[in-house]
């Protein structure tokens, strides 16, 4: 491949093409367990199937199923409140999830705009983003976060605040780099001389140009915002009781880990395999939209 | 000057139906300088320098000089299209410098643009159909004249391309769709940045003889840059040449083909290919 790429006027086109047509096909693979899984934690509350998540004293501590002493009335055992632990973990998935989600969102919808903007307008607009973009990835994020939750305190809101501050930089130097390449096209120039106007240009032509990668970044800044979320929840800044995602469920765990380690095991697990498959389908969705990997 | 005004509007083309013989000059250029930016260094390269010039209604004007002269620079800047210049620039009589932003807007139809690269002047993402339709919501009175069937036809395009993408379209397909674009828009001077250049040799006539014909059939003054002084010569009544930003010569094709007065002309015309035809005569 590397080789191909060296001698681009005589390699044939159908290389890039298949390297497109993998990259696609791989990203389908990553995304179906991805997508199983987020079905998985908001569906299975919903059946009837999971056991009660209530106190037991009686049955403090349980190791799961598969361990001597474990039982099936509680597959991952409980916690030292006899919780069971297989429902905290589907509960906890799912905020995961969603401040996985929300959290890449605001992130990259102001990234992308500042992007845009930068990349379009260049000029003073862009000298004034990209020291904004420069003063963000200098400061370290455990700083920001830090600085946001003592003023705030932590809940929801201001751990999606901290995530946004901590994401948009990353976007806006990409998009910006990706919109520089594209104004310069020629099609632009036609577009003006048909009388579009500079909005117009932006959102209706470079944007939709931009999309493939938006959403190849999108879906990194998802693993970094659940790893962001899981050390904040770790250090007891992020998520706090009664919400539970897999960050504080780590966090709690932690106390146990030499009489029960299983509490912790599980929602660390999860988070490593979700943030790799998902790093994994962004380098590939990354890879289907280099413009160098595709057909023109 | 009440002439002029009444062509700045788009809207009185049809009452207004335009003659080679209007005496407007579609474009006047006086003293343009255009200046690049490194971007690394920051100093100023000067990609145009002091260059006039002047494209009467109808009127074929050549730009011919080596790579880096400066052709493309003064073609985008001297339409407002592209960097800004010092210098007087005046578009159907109206001063580029003094005219507002709904003005220009209006004003801007009137000049096309057809470049070397068919395929970087389409949007990627966008039909050839919805790019058309694009263009008529933009324009809605310009570009009500002809249906996209028909003007297709006028670039001797199958109508079942319109719903192609552009990387569907082989070079001298998207280029026909490039000029198509411009020509749906009625415009009074077309820009033709080397519009074969990146084409195969079998379509490079064609595409000439489009711009010919539609030059005859529209009336349109065409500003074409090119390095093939055959395609000059067969096309444009004027050329200008030029020599690191200056325009070093300019008169009559023939005129400056057959009797060159520049040392550098000279140079030119023996390096580019065409230029057997000298010889000839
Ligand atoms: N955006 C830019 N920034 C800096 N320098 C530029 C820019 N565009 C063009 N130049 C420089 O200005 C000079 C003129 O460029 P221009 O593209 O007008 O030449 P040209 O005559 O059209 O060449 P070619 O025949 O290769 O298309 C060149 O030296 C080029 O390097
Ligand atoms: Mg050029």
């Amino acid at each position: 491949m590397s080789q191909l790429e060296l001698d681009p006027v005589t390699a044939p086109v159908s290389p890039p093409r298949r390297a497109g047509r993998r990259a696609r096909t791989s990203a389908f693979w990553l995304a179906l367990p991805l997508a199983v899984a987020a079905v998985a934690v908001f569906v299975l509350p919903l059946t009837g199937l999971l056991p009660d998540g209530g106190q037991n004293l009686d049955a403090t501590r349980q190791p799961p199923a598969f361990l001597a002493g474990g039982s099936w009335a509680h597959p991952l055992g409980t916690d030292k409140l006899g919780q069971d632990l297989l429902t905290q973990f589907v509960s906890a998935g799912r905020l995961t999830i969603v401040i996985g989600l929300v959290g890449a969102l605001v992130a990259i919808g102001p990234g992308t705009l500042l992007g845009l903007l930068a990349g379009y307008f260049r000029g003073w607009v862009d000298r004034v983003i990209s020291i904004l973009i420069d003063a963000q990835l200098a400061l370290p994020f455990i700083l920001v976060a830090l600085a946001i939750i003592a003023n705030r305190g932590s809940s929801l809101p201001v751990l999606f605040l901290v995530l946004a501050l901590t994401g948009w930089a990353v976007c806006a130097r990409v998009t910006r780099a990706a919109t520089l390449a594209i104004r310069e096209r020629q099609f632009v120039v036609g577009l003006r001389a048909a009388g579009a106007s500079e909005p117009r240009i932006v959102f209706r032509h470079i944007l939709p140009n931009l999309a493939g990668t938006i959403v190849a970044l999108g879906t990194l800044q998802v693993g970094t915002a659940i790893l962001v979320e899981s050390a904040l929840s770790f250090l007891g800044l992020g998520v706090v009781p009664p919400m539970n995602s897999w960050g504080s469920m780590l966090a709690s765990g932690q106390d146990e880990l030499s009489q029960a380690w299983w509490i912790a095991f599980f929602p660390g697990l999860a988070i490593t395999v979700l943030v790799l498959l998902v790093n994994l389908l962004g380098d590939a969705l990354l890879t289907h939209h280099d413009p160098r990997k595709r057909r023109r | 000057m009440s002439e002029v005004t009444e062509t700045g509007v788009p809207g009185d083309l049809a009452r207004h139906p335009r003659t080679p013989e209007s005496d407007t000059p579609v474009l006047e250029v006086d003293d343009l300088v255009v200046e690049h930016r490194d971007g690394g260094t920051g100093t100023l390269f000067r990609a145009v320098d002091q260059v006039s010039l002047r494209i009467a209604a109808g009127e074929s004007v050549a730009v011919v000089g080596e790579s880096g002269s400066g052709k493309t620079t003064l073609a985008m800047a001297a339409t407002g299209l592209g960097p800004r210049g010092r210098g007087d620039i005046r578009l159907l009589g109206h001063s580029l410098s003094a005219v507002s932003r709904t003005q220009l807007r209006r004003l801007r139809p009137e000049v096309q643009v057809v470049f070397q690269d068919p395929h970087g002047s389409l949007d990627p993402r966008q039909s050839v159909r919805s790019g058309l339709r694009e263009l008529r919501a933009l324009q809605p009175e310009r570009t009500s004249w002809i249906d996209d069937a028909d003007l297709l036809g006028r670039v001797r395009l199958a109508p079942d391309l319109l719903d192609r993408y552009p990387h569907q379209l082989s070079g001298g397909q998207a280029q026909r769709v490039c000029i198509a674009r411009a020509l749906l828009m009625r415009p009074r001077l077309i820009v033709a940045d080397e519009p074969t250049s990146g084409l195969d040799v079998s379509v490079q006539a064609d595409v000439l003889a489009l711009l010919r014909q539609i030059r005859a059939t529209t009336g349109a003054a065409l500003l074409m840059i090119s390095h093939d002084l055959a395609v000059v010569r067969s096309l444009c009544d004027v050329v200008h040449v030029m020599y690191r930003g200056r325009v070093v010569e300019a008169g009559p094709c023939d005129r400056v083909f057959g009797t060159p007065e520049n040392d550098y002309t000279r140079e030119l015309l023996a390096a580019m290919p065409g230029a057997r035809w000298r010889s000839r005569r």
